[in-house]
């Protein structure tokens, strides 16, 4: 049917690529698909980015595809997809990295599920992560840690570790993550794709297992910004499952005019301290000094708010997520224990067996926070401040398009580097927090790396809906080869 | 404000108020009627087989999320607007954290400190106002169902609609305080709110309960008494929790803050839980949903279409009716009853008079409903429709009205028509109760009568003119009671009087 080359290269091809030659059936689904179940099967298990292959099913899937013409809003046609283990898809596992959920499996699909098998595309696996999308580095699961593809020795970042890894690994052109405070931007950064936070309430979080609901995105990765804007086509809708989702859809700008040139970029330069990382800080400035040479404007700005990142989110997630976890109690699903005698043991036996160490940690600083008596001083005044930076950070879009800064002070740390201190970790997010805080699009991308470094992702945040005008920067900045993925580059 | 609070079923209480204020308020949880849940799409329905309306959402499983149910906002509003709240443009709803296998998210979506409606009022029979403090939207849990050593849990209830009614503490007696819960109840069943079914838990009350010495402005320590399924019950659980705070106090004791329950059978409350023991919900806004906005237009829209309240409806009834405040409200207690009286008078306008059908109606109708409601074993309340074919109660009233057949067949026809379901005109020709009123006919009756009863008729001449009425039983008894009494009745005393000329 087809002479295409399975070289090692195949597994690099982008999502628009390969839809548009299954489309015209240039390229056969299947035999494409079950060799990268090869490739997957002899990769993963380094890796161990994907934690339920399924092959079975996709290759179903695959044959089904094949054997009738694709439809005309079938984008994705016969396209793989990871999924996060935290969103749920009928019969996949949804485990959330969690002891709490093992054996447990989806019993309905995510809007994102259906709306991307109704695009065409073929999920193929499900991805490790940080339990309950709780951490900076993919160590806190309870299928162990993901290693990150450039070097195993590093962490790929987290929360969705698995997802950015698997994407970077070339397991699929696109994988579903999602963003609490830089849960895929981070890894995206680690990983060299891109990763993106759309505006809060742009995709439906109908399916995906709640973290901090008032923050929580699910999120894209790719290897290049016409995929990411293809999936935005697609998961960008209005859906009348969530009470949160915006009421107006993704419409694509890719390409439709210059977005260097004439626009004027804040960056936050007093964040840019000697707590950022050397290598970031000179990718940092040779990405501002060229985007200047393209007529791009730059002002230095101040956002006195983003002080209070860390606290207020600290507060709100654990706050929302002490709540939002309340559900695994061990009556109608997942983990139960064996040694209860009467009603309060089974929920504390059940919980303090079927939750990690961190899931714990936040559940018992969610608690506090909403206590009686504590609520005022933690809970309420969180919320003050979080109105404080949404206020603070529209004001400063009143004169600027973007705002430029790193998405991470360093690049993927050494696996077991940060889990010893929980606060080191909680550091890592300084830059992608505020986006949730502020319910902000932003996107991580990747910068070219010369030197046999690991990668580094530069970050972009846009005014509140401007998801498309985002990913038109970024798309002009990709044309430009001024970012430009790291994937397959120095793998080992 | 502390006059005394005469208690007609409780005279140890009326002692007690002698030197004591009873302060009651009320909490009623109140299932709304509504086709889906709150926040899901499942089916709320009762009596369903177990776990049958569930889905993700009010299963709580990983992922699903709440969407509010449109319907159930419109039917509080109904509510608030009836009892005269201020409707709250923004309104939140927050989460109450707590654990137990009835809640599947281990939280209750409700409303905490930005409810939907504040104020509002209900008045009494003895023109007390009793005012409303706020009234809020949220869900109902589950229920736990133990079967042996077993427990199983059955979600069909779970995230059904309630409104809480929250009363300030405004009521001083039981009987104040059944009769401010059965005035509710008949706002939420006549406003088609809810089913308002007590047996099956559609309306749930809750009354604190304390005391204060007497003209006293500082409330005592208050005890609430938790879900009391039951008007009379209710009373009898405030009068024995009355006595029993009495008690502790006049013994020198101290009411400690707590939950109580009330055991029926042995007609006293018992503690549930002390307020050391209380829980902390963590109430914080709920994140899933944003803040609930009512327009001014929605609320307009929902004022326009609200059906009309029992004592509007009374009032109107005397208006336009001309009926006697007592008939009038007797009708107006059951909107069914009202529904179907109204439909009688409108069809048969100009042919029988309101106050005629009234009569009607809570005779023949009222005790047809009564005897039709103790077959099914139910009360006369429960039932939906009136048991009666308004299309046959109209052709008998025409009938009568027409003169076709006389009042007393009237009765006996509508008996038929209730046993055999037949039409009224079907039974008249079946037995041939077409009244008599040709003037032949009733002469000829009426002549006979007469002829074999001279000894009778002289006895009526010589002054025993009480036997007028037995000529005219007579006749009637020939006839099988078919004689117009209207025209037999003249045609006797004109016959006898002609009888008497002759002699």
């Amino acid at each position: 049917m087809t002479n295409f080359n399975y070289s090692k290269e195949f597994c690099s091809h982008d999502a628009t690529f390969l839809a548009e030659n299954f489309r015209s059936k240039k390229l056969s689904i299947v035999e494409y698909i079950s060799n990268l179940f090869s490739y997957i099967e002899q990769e993963n298990p380094s890796l161990n980015a994907l934690t339920s292959l399924q092959k079975e099913a996709a290759l179903q899937r695959a044959k089904e595809l094949e054997h009738r013409p694709a439809q005309s809003h079938e984008i994705l046609f016969g396209v793989p997809i990871v999924l996060k283990e935290n969103i749920q898809k009928k019969g996949f596992p949804v485990q959330c990295a969690s002891r709490m959920l093992e054996g447990y499996k989806g019993q309905y699909d995510a809007t994102v599920v259906s709306l991307l098998e109704n695009a065409g595309a073929i999920f193929i696996s499900t991805a490790n992560m940080d339990e309950f999308a709780m951490g900076s580095s993919n160590e806190h699961s309870c299928h162990g840690p993901v290693k990150n593809p450039h070097h195993f020795k590093h962490s790929p970042g987290g929360s969705s570790g698995g997802s950015a890894a698997a994407c970077a690994a070339g397991f699929a052109p696109l994988a579903l993550g999602s963003d609490t405070g830089g849960s895929v931007r981070e890894p995206a950064a680690f990983c060299g794709i891109y990763g993106f936070k759309p505006t809060y309430g742009r995709i439906s979080r109908y399916g995906l297992v709640a973290f901090g609901s008032s923050l929580d995105q699910i999120s894209p990765f790719a290897r290049s910004i016409s995929d990411l804007d293809i999936i935005m086509r697609i998961l960008g809708q209005p859906d009348v499952r969530d009470a949160t989702s915006l009421c107006t859809s993704y419409e694509s700008q890719l390409g439709k005019e210059n977005f260097l040139k004439g626009r004027t970029i804040g960056v936050p330069r007093s964040l840019l301290t000697n707590a950022v990382d050397k290598r970031v800080l000179v990718a940092f400035e040779k990405l501002e000094a060229k985007m200047r040479d393209f007529g791009t404007k730059f002002v230095d700005i101040e956002i006195s708010t983003l002080k209070y990142t860390l606290s207020v989110y600290y507060v709100l997630a654990s706050a929302e997520a002490s709540s939002n976890l309340s559900r695994f109690d061990g009556i109608r699903y997942g983990h139960r224990t064996q040694q209860a005698q009467d009603l309060f043991e089974l929920y504390s036996q059940t919980r303090t067996e079927g939750f990690g160490k961190e899931v714990k940690r936040r559940i018992l600083l969610g608690t506090f926070a909403l206590s009686a008596g504590y609520y005022d001083a933690f809970y309420g005044r969180a919320l003050a401040a979080r109105d404080l930076i949404v206020e603070e950070f529209a004001k400063v879009f009143e004169t600027i398009d973007f705002i430029y800064m790193p998405t991470a002070p360093s690049s993927a740390f050494l696996l077991g580097e940060s889990s010893l201190d929980p606060m080191q970790e909680y550091l890592n997010d300084i830059f992608t927090i505020p986006a949730n805080l502020a319910k902000l699009p932003a996107i991580s991308l990747p910068a070219p790396i010369d030197d046999e470094g690991l990668p580094i992702g530069l970050q972009f945040y846009a005014p509140q809906g401007n998801d498309a005008q985002l990913l038109a920067l970024a798309y002009d900045l990709e044309k430009q080869g001024l970012v430009k993925t790291t994937a397959f580059k120095n793998m080992k | 404000m502390s006059e005394h609070v005469f208690s007609k079923n409780y005279p140890i209480l009326n002692k007690i108020t002698e030197k004591y204020d009873i302060v009651i308020g009320i909490e009623v949880h109140c299932q709304l009627a509504s086709k889906s849940k709150m926040f899901s799409r499942s089916k709320n329905a009762y009596g369903d087989a177990p776990n049958s309306n569930i889905d993700p959402t009010c299963l709580a499983l990983p992922g699903a999320l709440p969407v509010v149910n449109e319907e159930c906002i419109d039917l509080a509003l109904r509510m608030g607007l009836a009892v005269g709240s201020t409707i709250q443009k923004v309104s939140v709803f927050a989460r109450k954290n707590y654990f137990y296998p009835d809640l599947p998210k281990g939280y209750q979506i409700t409303q905490y400190d930005k409810p939907l409606c504040f104020g509002g009022s209900l008045t009494l029979q003895n023109k007390k106002v009793v005012r409303i403090e706020r009234i809020q939207l949220e869900e109902d849990a589950g229920k736990n169902i133990h079967v042996g050593t077993a427990s199983l849990v059955d979600y069909n209830r779970a995230g059904v609609g309630l409104i809480e009614i929250v009363s300030c503490p405004d009521m001083s007696s039981p009987e104040e305080a059944s009769e401010y819960l059965k005035k509710l109840h008949s706002y939420v069943v006549n406003l088609d709110i809810s089913d308002g079914d007590l047996d099956r838990g559609n309306f749930r009350a809750d009354a604190n309960v304390s005391l204060k010495p007497k003209g006293s402005s500082t409330f005592g320590q208050r005890c609430e008494i938790k879900n009391v399924n039951s008007f009379k019950y209710l009373e009898k659980a405030i009068a024995y929790e009355v006595e029993r705070q009495h008690e502790i106090i006049e013994n020198g004791g101290s009411i400690s803050m707590e939950t109580r329950g009330y055991d029926s059978d042995k007609n006293e409350t018992y503690s549930l839980r002390t307020k050391e023991n209380a829980k902390d919900y963590r109430y914080f806004p709920e994140p899933d949903l944003p803040p609930l906005i009512i327009s001014n237009e929605r609320i307009e829209r929902i004022r326009s279409i609200l059906p009309e309240l029992p004592e509007t409806k009374t009032s109107r009834f005397i208006e336009t009716y001309h009926l006697p405040e007592y008939d009038a409200k007797v009708i107006c207690a059951s909107k069914v009853n009202s529904t179907y009286f109204e439909k009688l008078v409108s069809q048969l306008k100009g042919t029988c008079d309101a106050k005629f059908l009234a009569n009607f109606f809570m005779t023949e109708v009222m005790r047809a409903i009564k005897i039709y409601a103790d077959t099914k074993g139910i009360s006369p309340d429960e039932l939906n429709e009136v048991p009666v074919s308004l299309e046959h109660c109209v052709s008998l009233l025409k009938l009568q009205a027409n003169g076709t057949i006389s009042g007393r067949i009237g009765k006996e026809i509508f008996e038929e028509m209730i046993s055999s379901g037949k039409s009224p005109n079907l039974i008249v020709k079946e037995k041939n109760l077409i009244q008599i009123s040709d003037d032949i006919s009733i002469h000829e009756i009426c002549l006979k009568v007469l002829n074999e009863n001279q000894s009778q008729l002289n006895d009526y001449f010589q002054g025993k003119e009480k036997l007028f009425g037995f000529f005219v039983g007579q006749a009637m008894k020939i006839s099988g009671g078919k004689l117009n009494p209207g025209k037999l009745n003249e045609r006797m005393k004109e016959m006898i009087e002609s009888q008497r000329n002759k002699g």
